[in-house]
């Protein structure tokens, strides 16, 4: 089990620097955000992975909050980009 | 390796293969819209494989259900997110890449 989270760890880390890519070469503002909020999203799974290789109930308070704030943040500032145009 | 450690080990590397389609995707295609597609259909669907495989893994039953607490808010919340943001963008003026065929939303009175 301990391998298998090895190698899922390191596709995970392989897939958030890839978001980190998109949000640094990103075209417009709303190319960042989705990047953000794909990073968040592999974030999330990163840390269940975490809690399901050390077996501790830590992590879960912190993958709930993560996803909904993860959520609340794409609503505010994609409300923000209507008014200001995403250049 | 029981029977519930092959289940669970096969969801979190499916999960995490969708979660890298989604992020190679995010870098591959040329226009908001098509990365869109990419970066919230597949990310969290891989996610939604990841966390239940991490459940089964957990010791207690009520450390699933958080994970399930996990899932079920992503699953509402992540298509409203993606058209929040693909309005915001269309309504901004974002453009097109040159290999959309039709803009439907163009014609249509209060589109752009």
């Amino acid at each position: 089990m301990i391998a298998v989270t090895n190698v899922a760890l390191a596709t995970i880390t392989l897939s958030g620097l890839l978001c980190m890519v998109r949000l640094l070469r990103g075209g417009s503002l709303a190319d960042r955000i989705i990047a953000l909020d794909t990073l968040l999203v592999v974030i999330v799974s990163g840390v269940g992975i975490l809690a399901a290789r050390n077996n501790s109930p830590i992590f879960l308070d912190m993958i709930v909050l993560a996803a909904l704030l993860g959520f609340v943040s794409t609503v505010t500032v994609a409300r923000y980009i209507e008014k200001r145009g995403a250049r | 390796m029981s029977p519930l450690d092959v289940i669970s080990a096969a969801l979190l590397l499916a999960g995490v293969a969708l979660n890298l389609l989604g992020a190679v995707g995010l870098n591959r295609f040329d226009d908001v819209f098509a990365r869109m597609h990419a970066a919230t259909k597949a990310t969290t669907l891989g996610m939604v494989f990841v966390l239940t495989g991490a459940a089964l893994q957990m010791s207690h039953l009520g450390d699933a259900f958080k994970m399930m607490l996990v899932i079920v808010p992503q699953l509402i919340t992540a298509p409203v997110g993606a058209h929040m943001i693909s309005r915001a963008a269309y309504r901004s003026g974002t453009e097109l890449s040159d290999k959309t065929a039709i803009d439907e939303l163009a014609e249509h009175p209060h589109g752009r």
